[in-house]
């Protein structure tokens, strides 16, 4: 029995991976989080299972992380989603060294050493400004719902200045620049585009390094990625698909398997198997 | 008899107010802003004019101001909100040194020396936190209608400690309370408290001196009232007019303009 599940409970979403031994996904799910974070987390596990075709009893080793990770029961461990994300990040991409992470309600920015570890990080889970949730109500003044972002941005050339220091002001600006006739596209791409500032600055306080990864549910906008790698002036690393926003239950799962590796040769150091020892 | 007039573009709500040359308030209106300010300026001006019975040429001055007063374009001049809620909280309350201007985005502090000259102000132009669009958050997420958040704060026993500062993230907290089981009565006199102590931490940063005057849409949330004078300790000066104080300022100033004589002779808008 050596498969492990990562759970990634998440302020928006979610998110639960099953992995084998080998690090091959089995099975992965999403939920939204809502209120009852403990039920999100029971819930994308039941299904991540249900995908991989496997039972619950099968799973050797759990370990969640999220900011939803100390409320539920499940887990083995639980780890911060710093390391879950960098662990997933370096497993993708061996050559990470930084890791930008935008998400419905955080951002994160955080340097890797080479072995992987995180050796220094910034967060801004204070103010909307900062975070998906911009992007999020700039949609919604648009009359767009936040799954439109992607292909209605996708249009634009020129993106419209958005100041973006509040996301509750941004709703005067966006009124006024359709008043003034810019189209819904542009003042989206402008949203991003003030997102993407944001991150830079949050990146550069971490004193980043290449290669640079960059995971979380907002990197499903392909245009983020664009705007990010122009203001960086160098490539960028994005998991494919869906993979993008599981990066840090991905992670997780991954951290689950080494920690199964760990007490196995503990096991078979010790000299004699005590009851607890010998799950 | 000459009149003047102010018109209050504010970020929510447009106020307009006609006063006499004996500063009587003679006409009226408040009205939504809403997306078109220039086409709301013009309304709350006619609507506060049929109020008191006046014909356009009989208003010698306008002055706009608020955040979009540059969109009064039938004004003579432009004043910011700054010096109107300065000079209507001080022409209603005479003794009045501090002001705090609550509104729809914005929440103000202000002093004034005893003359009536402004000290000092800070404002939050970076954030929505501890505005009345705080409120408006909690009104979304509870599906109350804005006036009802107050009378049903007043009810509250225990406040229930609102940790996000971001108005944004307070609707999803005050959800995620309403999940646990709280009281909406307990949310709620929390959300007022966590507005009045940002409030309170603009106020201190120009220094609070008595008397305070409390201005801005905000000011007929009786539980907001409330909640401002037992954390700071004394009564703030609040009246029915209290929602009008820029716009009556603003007409001051145009009353001011009038007797200086630099007003153009005949209708406003032919001039503008």
């Amino acid at each position: 029995m050596t498969r492990t599940a990562g759970i990634d409970i998440g302020s928006t979403y979610t998110k639960a991976v099953v992995v084998a031994a080998d690090g091959t996904i089995l099975g992965q799910a999403m939920e939204s989080t809502g209120f009852k974070l403990s039920q999100a987390a029971e819930r994308a596990f039941a299904r991540a299972l249900d995908a991989a075709g496997i039972a619950r009893s099968d799973v050797a080793y759990t370990v969640t992380t999220g900011f939803g990770r100390h409320q539920t029961a499940i887990g083995d461990v639980a780890v911060t989603d710093l390391t879950a994300a960098g662990r997933g990040a370096t497993h993708l991409f061996p050559g990470t060294r930084t890791v930008l992470d935008v998400g419905g309600h955080t951002m994160k920015a955080s340097r890797l050493g080479a072995d992987g570890k995180v050796q220094s990080f910034r967060l801004n889970d204070k103010c909307a400004a900062g975070t998906g949730a911009f992007l999020e109500k700039t949609a919604r003044y648009l009359g767009y719902t936040t799954a439109e972002i992607g292909p209605l941005v996708a249009t634009s050339k020129n993106p419209v200045p958005i100041s973006g220091v509040c996301a509750v002001f941004a709703e005067s600006e966006v009124i006024n620049q359709l008043s003034e006739g810019a189209a819904p596209a542009d003042i989206m791409h402008g949203a991003i585009v003030s997102l993407v500032d944001r991150s830079v600055q949050l990146m550069k306080r971490v004193r980043m390094e290449p290669e640079y990864t960059l995971i979380g549910g907002i990197l499903r906008f392909e245009r983020m990625a664009d705007v990010v790698r122009s203001a960086l002036g160098a490539a960028v690393n994005v998991p494919p698909g869906e993979l993008v926003q599981f990066t840090a239950a991905f992670g997780a799962a991954l951290l689950g398997q080494r920690r199964l590796r760990r007490l196995a040769a503990e096991a078979a150091t010790a000299p004699v198997a005590t009851g607890e020892g010998a799950a | 008899m000459a009149y003047a007039a102010g018109v209050d573009v504010g970020s929510t709500q447009t106020k307009a107010i006609v006063v006499d040359e004996a500063r009587r308030i003679v006409g009226r209106s408040l009205a939504d802003t809403g997306a078109n300010v220039m086409r709301a300026a013009d309304a709350a001006f006619r609507e506060a004019l049929a109020s008191g019975d006046l014909r356009e040429e009989e208003v010698e001055f306008v002055v706009g101001t608020g955040y979009g007063r540059y969109k009064v374009t039938f004004g003579n001049a432009q004043v910011t909100e700054i010096s109107c809620h300065a000079r209507g909280a001080v022409h209603l309350f005479p003794r009045t040194r501090t002001v705090l201007d609550m509104g729809g985005q914005d929440t103000k502090a202000i002093r004034v020396a005893p003359t009536g000259e402004i000290v000092d102000f800070c404002m939050n132009d970076k954030c929505a936190a501890g505005t009345g669009r705080f409120l408006g958050a909690a009104a979304v997420a509870l599906e109350l209608p804005l006036a009802e958040l107050g009378p049903t704060a007043l009810r509250g026993e225990r406040a229930v400690k609102i940790s996000t500062t971001c108005t944004v993230f307070a609707e999803s907290e005050v959800l995620s309370w309403l999940g646990k089981g709280k009281k909406i009565e307990d949310i709620l006199l929390g959300v007022h408290e966590s507005i009045a102590a940002r409030s309170i931490g603009l106020l201190r940063r120009v220094g609070i001196e008595q008397e305070v005057t409390f201005t801005g849409g905000v000011t007929k949330n009786r539980a907001m009232v409330e909640t401002l004078n037992r954390r700071l300790g004394l009564t703030v000066n609040v009246s029915d007019e209290s929602h009008f104080i820029g716009a009556i300022g603003a007409a001051l100033f145009a009353l001011d303009r009038i007797a200086a004589g630099r007003a153009p002779a005949g209708p406003a808008r032919e001039r503008a």
